[in-house]
């Protein structure tokens, strides 16, 4: 529990994570991915910024199985090719599991610094895929969306650590 | 940097193997999909899973849109209401006299022994949201096969044609707009008659259509009108679906560029009709050989007119040659022969 005094500056020994949480946090990231706003670009992929966050925070529990399980739903709901976010995001997720470690030492600013590449990986791979299957290139704004994810990274953070972030003991004075 | 586990803890296969193991299955995914669509029942079971999500997202919208509507004013409702009521009344006029011209028109047809003209059946669905997808441009309906929806039909909304459902799922349904890169469809201007077909561009971002291989010298000019020519088999004839944007011809070039804005609200619809319409002699389709299977999805029955209707092979279309794909003939029919097309449809 060393690293946690590093991952949030007043030191907190955060609860241990309620699974249920997890999978609410993810259902409602698939609910963001499909809200019908029409096409906007830089609309942050909202699926693959949970998945790593959790991948990142809780790497056992979260791991490869999901993400693919996850990818093969974003695939269906994209009307995109069935395996193509499958495949990014199994990526992500093992680079991120890889990295989970190294990435919690550092505070905010430096854990963005380590979701960016792994954001852009999951465009890139996409890309390529899109590519490779006669697709045309969607222009450089469409690696916008990576970086306003990474820049929704502490607000992700800070609501995702939240319910762990509570009092073991509550009483009146301590009512979170 | 390697994730190793203590080794009094059993933690199944290492990282590595399962990336390896859920990598692998996505390639093999990928391929199966695309290479040979076997996936559709897989697909069609995740479509069903995920559409309770689909549905539950869009009811902020749906809640935003109905507090609009009820903090709507009276006097606003009244005029909303004197319009809908004018404006059905003009239809009402047009589908009697639509009917009674049916009647007559059958009843013409039988007398010169000919095909009766086609049945076109409707199904109402709405637009539940736009895939996210920046490489294509494809909606998802609410209705799917439970209701009738078959891929291959066609997608109206009530200015022109958005385009054609390719997928199907027992809830929902994909439909794969007029402005898709993959998408075609075989066109006619209003003006003078002549036959072409309509492409996505494949420029993202624009919303355009594009009409390909039409000669330099051919009669296109700005703010024409197209409607569906019918010659496919897929569209009915004479359904609105562009107007000419921009026309530039170049003398080193075979062909013009022609850019086409859809008339359709392809970014701002919500209802939807679905039409049918019940082709009756159209043949089976042929075995599917390698250059069948390569062709597009949702282009099948291009297929269908090729081995109907022997036309002259279309001009280099990438990856898929429509039959209907007219050799842009300098001849353009005149315009006293208004429907060709459902006469080319028609008559075998």
């Amino acid at each position: 529990m060393a690293r946690d005094q590093f991952r949030n500056s007043p030191e907190y020994i955060l609860l241990p994570v309620n699974p249920l949480f997890i999978g609410f946090t993810l259902l409602l990231a698939v609910l963001l991915n499909v809200i019908p706003l029409g096409r906007v670009v830089g609309m942050p992929d909202w699926v693959a910024l949970s998945l790593v966050f959790w991948n990142i925070h809780q790497p056992r529990r979260v791991g490869m199985l999901v993400a693919f399980l996850l990818g093969l739903c974003v695939d269906v709901g994209d009307a995109a090719l069935l395996g193509e976010h499958a495949l990014a995001y199994t990526i992500l997720s093992f680079a991120a599991i890889s990295l989970h470690r190294r990435a919690l030492w550092f505070g905010v600013l430096g854990q963005m610094l380590h979701v960016l590449p792994l954001l852009l990986m999951v465009q890139a791979v996409i890309l390529l895929i899109r590519m490779g299957a006669g697709g045309v290139f969607p222009g450089v704004g469409y690696f916008l969306e990576s970086v306003i994810a990474t820049l929704l990274w502490p607000v992700i953070a800070f609501f995702y650590l939240a319910p762990q972030r509570r009092a073991v003991d509550r009483d009146e004075h301590r009512p979170l | 940097m390697e994730y190793s586990p203590p080794p009094f803890f059993r933690q199944g296969p290492s990282s590595f193997a399962r990336f390896a193991f859920f990598a692998a299955l996505s390639v093999v995914l990928l391929i199966a999909d695309s290479r040979f669509k076997a996936l559709e029942a897989i697909r069609a079971t995740i479509a069903t899973l995920i559409h309770p999500v689909q549905r539950a997202a869009r009811t902020p919208g749906e809640a935003w849109s109905g507090a609009a509507r009820f903090f709507a004013s009276q006097s606003d409702l009244l005029r909303e209401n004197d319009e809908l009521k004018r404006r059905n009344l003009e239809a009402a006029a047009a589908a009697l006299r639509a009917r009674q011209l049916e009647g007559e028109n059958n009843h013409m047809r039988r007398l010169l022994d000919t095909r009766e003209s086609l049945k076109v059946e409707s199904i109402a669905a709405e637009v539940i949201y736009q895939a996210r997808d920046p490489f294509s441009r494809k909606v998802v309906l609410d209705k799917g096969t439970q209701a009738g929806i078959v891929a291959g039909q066609i997608v109206v909304d009530e200015t022109g044609v958005l385009g054609q459902v390719t997928r199907t799922a027992p809830l929902s349904a994909e439909v794969t707009l007029l402005t898709d890169k993959d998408q075609a469809i075989p066109v006619q201007i209003t003006r003078n008659g002549l036959r072409g077909v309509a492409y996505g561009t494949a420029q993202p971002g624009t919303g355009l259509l594009e009409l390909r291989f039409m000669t330099v010298n051919a009669d296109v000019q700005p703010n024409d009108e197209l409607v569906t020519s019918g010659i496919d088999g897929v569209y009915i004839p004479g359904l609105p679906v562009a107007r000419v944007a921009r026309v530039e011809r170049e003398a080193g070039y075979t062909f013009a560029k022609i850019w086409l804005n859809p008339l359709a609200g392809i970014d701002r619809y919500a209802q939807v009709v679905v039409l049918s319409a019940k082709l009756k002699d159209v043949p089976p389709l042929p075995p599917p050989d390698d250059e069948g299977t390569k062709a597009k999805r949702g282009k099948r029955k291009f297929e269908e007119r090729k081995s109907a209707e022997p036309t002259p092979a279309a001009a280099a279309a990438p990856g898929l040659a429509p039959a209907s794909t007219p050799t842009p003939a300098p001849t353009p029919a005149t315009a006293g022969t208004a429907p060709p097309a459902s006469a080319a449809g028609e008559k075998k």
